[in-house]
């Protein structure tokens, strides 16, 4: 970082003066600066310290792009920089390795997305990760940062190396009111009626859960199901200090036997991608999901209200509690300085309030700023805000898990999903042998 | 593989056919007919969906021809269709390919020809060994080698550029290529390079000169082999490049998987029938050599 | 190699060093392709095996088989290799039978020769990323082949393999024959054509049928290019990965994923490169279990022939 300090220095105030002023900047400001994006635009093109920055992301479904455009309108406009677009289809486990096998391979991207967390973990330790703590600590990240744990992911030996760009809690479940309408059914508040009410809902014709048959999304919704029946201090037992006797134990059978009920009732849901089982309960097929939160800008792009037309129940409405999973960017290391100073403003743009609000608001994620208005927000973000606020919060599995232990458990989970005839107590047992060698 | 390359296609050899339908024509014939008609179904439902609307693919079946043919999927294949907020379609995709191909192909074909020359005619001690690793390596999984390939790529800072691709494509090119013209160049008369050796001729002119000239059916082969692998190329493609530089099979993958809301299977099918289309072109188009071609290759996997 | 004595067709100079430097210089290519790629490579990737590298190739944590060990204790692992031998039995025996009964047909002498040809073969000018996609489309349970026959009045009817964990390997099996048959027979053909007219005479005259001339005198005669084929179609097996990248994804669950994809997931999605270097270590070995054999048979007896 000595050597980004020195090298911004040398290039003078003017070039830098964006990225370490934009948080002191009123939003009027800003906001005048978008009212001239259209000229802004044309003359950063001519600019000598104009940089093109490449972003890759894996947000590709209609919210997560409508989001994404969002952080690259900001940065367009709010600095004479561009914003190019890198997106990478298929979900993270497909783009990751692209994105790592870049840095590795000596390509790096200027800026790309991981989950915050462990992913980057020995992108950062090899030296391989831009610096931002002068630049933190010039904004005074530490202060407005919500939860704190978020800028923890973000640390190595003190020194932080990427920005947390939005909260995403997996603990949802997500309920169609036209599909229980439909069955004559009054919509669930909690996992034990939504299981109680199964029956009637195949009866007419519907698929109780919608489920996607990713590795990812299957892993994900049993995590839900461990915290929300096993209570938060088991999971954080297996999950946290990794204790192989308690995943092994009575408490987490209980979890894997709802799983298995949870199996049988999306059995006939026939869909891969998260979005196209999230679409089965928007029209109705299905009665509910388990998914995080990133599930309600379908919602909104399909322009369904929360409260009226689906119905989200944090914690499956039985702890109400949320993950503090997220996004975070990653800037890798260059050898032009113009361009680190580039990356520092777009670090800089994404924690600003104005696009934190923007981009937040179409992913249906929460901020990662205490001191931000969401008055647009709708009812199952206010929910989140909440428990936010109340502090009922733990971390996630990407923060516990090594990228080796996660894709383990994906592969197991995505297994015992499609296979009706593995058992909760084998599962169970591979599941605690997993934990006992993971890291 | 000397028997395959030089292949004879024409001219069937089995019994004399009967003059009328003999119930063994009959049951032959319609043991090709259904085979055939298995053959060409994906085809067919892959250029029938492609030209139907979304409403009519939902409503009918695979196989009922369009009712209102529009070309639209196609153009949105080919312009429209997006991965993330790019929606250039396959076009990009298309172009990329068309940049890997071409360098690719000629680069390979260049090195392999020159070196199975050297191989023919030239032979130095110790070749043989090299050679022998050489075709041995066509059979090593890629898998074993993809990973030292991404950092010997880094040190020579091509990786994720359109010359490391380059580079990979003329490498794992190379064992059957050379194979293929040493033993093209082994069966030329020799007598031709010793007359040009006593003229005074020397390894270049030679090549130049007298093989090149008498080669170009092989030189055919070789490049319908190596446009038609390079170009449906996958693995190398998703390792090596980056989204910028994706080929069309990477990019197609691609388009078909980044779902928004609903699948649009006509578009699928637009986009892998463009996909298709060139390497199938090249099949019609050159028939036989392609078939020579392929039957070298197959080697290579 | 330097110190060369000259071999056939060669020039006869003195200098040893200079020598035909020309063709050593056309050779750099590949002496460099066979020593740093397919050598270098490989032995770098089997080194890497026996350590406990991450994200980050780390040649000093020695960790000798434990990637071995845990390679075989994990069940995507063993789906992985059980599949690859289902995959691989099912095409080699289809590729075969298929494949030579009808080249045995288009040898019948018929019609339209040539354009039964074209049909068989064209599907292996495409991709398998093209083939896996149309065929995962035709597949589909919604709009595809189930539905349709259902469509017809069968409603009870139910074709959906690729949904199905024990059946999915069927479906990718459907695809990859699709692609691959018309070229194995392309080549069988070809061996038929080159077995010498007078067998068929002599066999006719003895009033032998013809099934049984193709089993007890032609297949026999035909090992060479069975061989070939054989060889052919294993080293393809090995391969398979984008088929199933395309058709399946690995799915239902983790019931179509191979070898290939699980070293390419290891390496590059869990970060996991020892482990990824292990397994492919497994593919080289597999690869050789085949390869050594045919190379005895094909070389071992003769010298090998220029």
């Amino acid at each position: 970082m000595i050597v980004v300090r020195l090298a911004l220095e040398e290039r003078g105030q003017s070039d830098i003066s964006g990225a370490f002023s934009l948080h002191r900047e009123d939003i009027d400001m800003r906001l005048l600066r978008s009212v001239l994006a259209g000229t802004t635009a044309f003359c950063a093109a001519g600019a000598v310290a104009a940089a093109e920055l490449e972003v890759t992301h894996w947000w590709t479904s209609g919210g997560e792009a409508a989001a994404v455009t969002e952080f690259a309108k900001a940065f367009n406009e709010g600095t004479e920089h561009t914003w190019v677009d890198g997106a990478i289809a298929g979900g993270g486990s497909t783009a990751r390795p692209i994105m790592v096998s870049r840095i590795t391979g000596g390509d790096p991207m200027h800026a790309t997305q991981f989950n915050h967390g462990r992913q980057a973990e020995e992108l950062v330790e090899a030296g391989l990760m831009l610096d931002l703590t002068d630049l933190a600590e010039a904004e005074g990240w530490t202060d407005f940062i919500h939860p704190a744990s978020l800028l923890d992911s973000c640390t190595l030996d003190g020194r932080i190396y990427c920005v947390p760009v939005n909260i995403h809690s997996w603990q949802w479940l997500w309920l169609s009111h036209k599909a229980y309408e439909d069955a004559g059914l009054d919509v669930p508040s909690n996992w034990g009626e939504f299981i109680d009410t199964a029956p009637q809902l195949i009866e007419a014709g519907k698929v109780p859960l919608a489920m996607g048959q990713q590795p990812w999304q299957t892993a994900g919704a049993f995590g839900v199901l461990a915290t929300a029946i096993a209570g938060v201090d088991t999971w954080a037992k297996v999950t946290i200090d990794k204790d192989a006797s308690v995943a092994a134990g009575p408490e987490y059978a209980k979890v894997f036997q709802a799983a298995a009920q949870a199996r049988e009732l999306s059995k006939d849901s026939n869909v891969q991608d998260w979005n196209l089982a999230t679409a089965m309960v928007i029209n109705g097929q299905a009665g509910g999901q388990i998914m995080g939160d990133w599930a309600q800008g379908e919602f909104a792009i399909a322009g369904k209200v929360a409260g009226e037309d689906y119905t989200c129940l944090p914690g499956l409405g039985v702890h109400e509690l949320i993950s503090t999973a997220g996004d975070a960017f990653y800037f890798p290391k260059q050898d032009d300085p113009e361009i680190e100073a580039a990356q520092l403003e777009l670090a800089s743009t994404m924690l600003s309030k104005t696009a934190q609000v923007a981009f937040n608001l179409k992913k249906g994620s929460l901020p990662v700023r205490g001191d931000v208005d969401l008055a647009a927000a709708n009812d199952c973000m206010k929910k989140g805000l909440a428990i936010l606020a109340e502090g009922n919060i733990i971390p996630s599995g990407d923060q516990s898990f090594s990228a080796d232990t996660a894709t383990q458990l994906e592969d197991l989970m995505v297994e015992f999903w499609n296979d009706l005839s593995m058992s909760a107590e084998e599962v169970q047992e591979i599941y605690a042998d997993i934990i006992a060698d993971a890291d | 593989m000397t028997e395959v390359s030089h292949m004879h296609l024409d001219g069937p050899r089995g019994k004399k056919p009967k003059k009328r339908l003999s119930p063994t024509n009959i049951m032959i014939y319609s043991t090709l007919f259904v085979v055939a008609a298995y053959y060409l179904l994906p085809l067919y439902v892959m250029v029938a969906t492609s030209l139907k609307g979304m409403p009519e693919v939902r409503l009918g079946n695979i196989f009922s021809p369009p009712v209102d043919v529009t070309f639209d999927p196609w153009v949105k294949a080919w312009a429209e269709a997006c991965t993330g907020i790019n929606c250039e379609g396959l076009s990009r995709g298309f172009w990329n390919s068309v940049r890997i191909t071409v360098p690719s192909v000629i680069a390979s074909i260049a090195i392999a020809s020159v070196n199975g020359y050297a191989l023919a005619n030239w032979r130095f001690k110790g070749a043989d060994v090299f050679f022998t690793i050489l075709i041995f390596g066509a059979f090593i999984p890629y898998q074993v080698m993809i990973y030292p390939m991404v950092i010997l790529l880094r040190e020579l800072g091509l990786y994720g550029s359109l010359w490391g691709l380059v580079l990979v494509h003329s490498v794992f090119g190379m064992p059957i290529l050379t194979l293929l013209f040493r033993n093209y160049f082994t069966s030329l008369p020799e007598e031709l390079f010793k007359a040009a050796r006593v003229d005074g001729a020397g390894f270049w002119r030679i090549y130049l000169q007298i093989m090149l000239p008498m080669s170009l059916p092989i030189f055919v082969v070789a490049m319908i082999l190596q446009v038609t692998g390079i170009w449906n190329d996958f693995l190398f493609g998703v390792i090596f490049t980056k989204p910028e530089f994706y080929p069309m099979t990477v990019q197609l993958n691609n388009i078909v998987n980044a779902v928004q809301g609903v699948k649009e299977y006509n578009v699928n099918m637009a986009a892998t029938l463009l996909t298709g289309l060139v390497p199938l072109t090249i099949y019609f188009i050159s028939g036989k050599l392609f078939v020579r071609g392929i039957a070298a290759g197959a080697v290579k996997g | 190699m330097s110190l060369a004595n000259s071999g056939q067709g060669t020039a006869r100079r003195p200098n040893k060093l200079l020598r035909n430097l020309p063709a050593k210089i056309a050779s750099i290519p590949m002496v460099l392709t066979a020593l740093v790629v397919f050598v270098g490579c490989t032995l770098w990737t089997i080194y890497h095996s026996f350590t406990g590298s991450r994200l980050l190739p780390a040649p000093e944590k020695w960790v000798g088989l434990d990637q071995y060990e845990r390679l075989w204790g994990t069940r995507r692992w063993l789906v992985s290799i059980e599949n690859l031998a289902l995959y691989g039995a099912g095409s080699l025996i289809f590729s075969l039978v298929i494949g030579f009964t009808l080249a045995a047909l288009l040898d019948r002498k018929i019609r339209g020769e040539a354009v039964f040809r074209t049909i068989f073969l064209y599907p292996f000018a495409l991709s398998f990323i093209v083939t896996g996609l149309a065929w995962q489309w035709i597949l589909n349970p919604d709009f595809g082949l189930q539905s349709v026959v259902q469509g017809w009045g069968w409603a009870g009817f139910e074709f959906n393999p690729l949904n199905d964990r024990n059946t999915v390997m069927y479906g990718v099996l459907i695809a990859g024959l699709w692609q691959g048959t018309g070229f194995i027979m392309i080549v069988l053909l070809a061996g038929l054509r080159g077995i010498d007219e007078d067998i068929w005479k002599a066999t006719r005259i003895e009033g032998i049928p013809a099934w049984k001339t193709y089993i007890v005198v032609i297949i026999p005669m035909m090992r060479a290019t069975f061989v070939t084929v054989l060889v052919l179609i294993a080293s393809g097996i090995i391969k398979v990965y984008d088929l199933i990248v395309a058709q399946t994804s690995g799915g239902p669950g983790i019931a179509s994923e191979v070898p290939a994809k699980y070293v390419i997931e290891r390496m590059f999605q869990s970060q996991n490169l020892g482990q990824g270097f292990a397994a492919s270590t497994m593919m080289l070995l597999s690869v050789l279990i085949v390869l050594i054999p045919w190379a005895y048979l094909e070389f071992g007896g003769k010298k090998k022939h220029d």
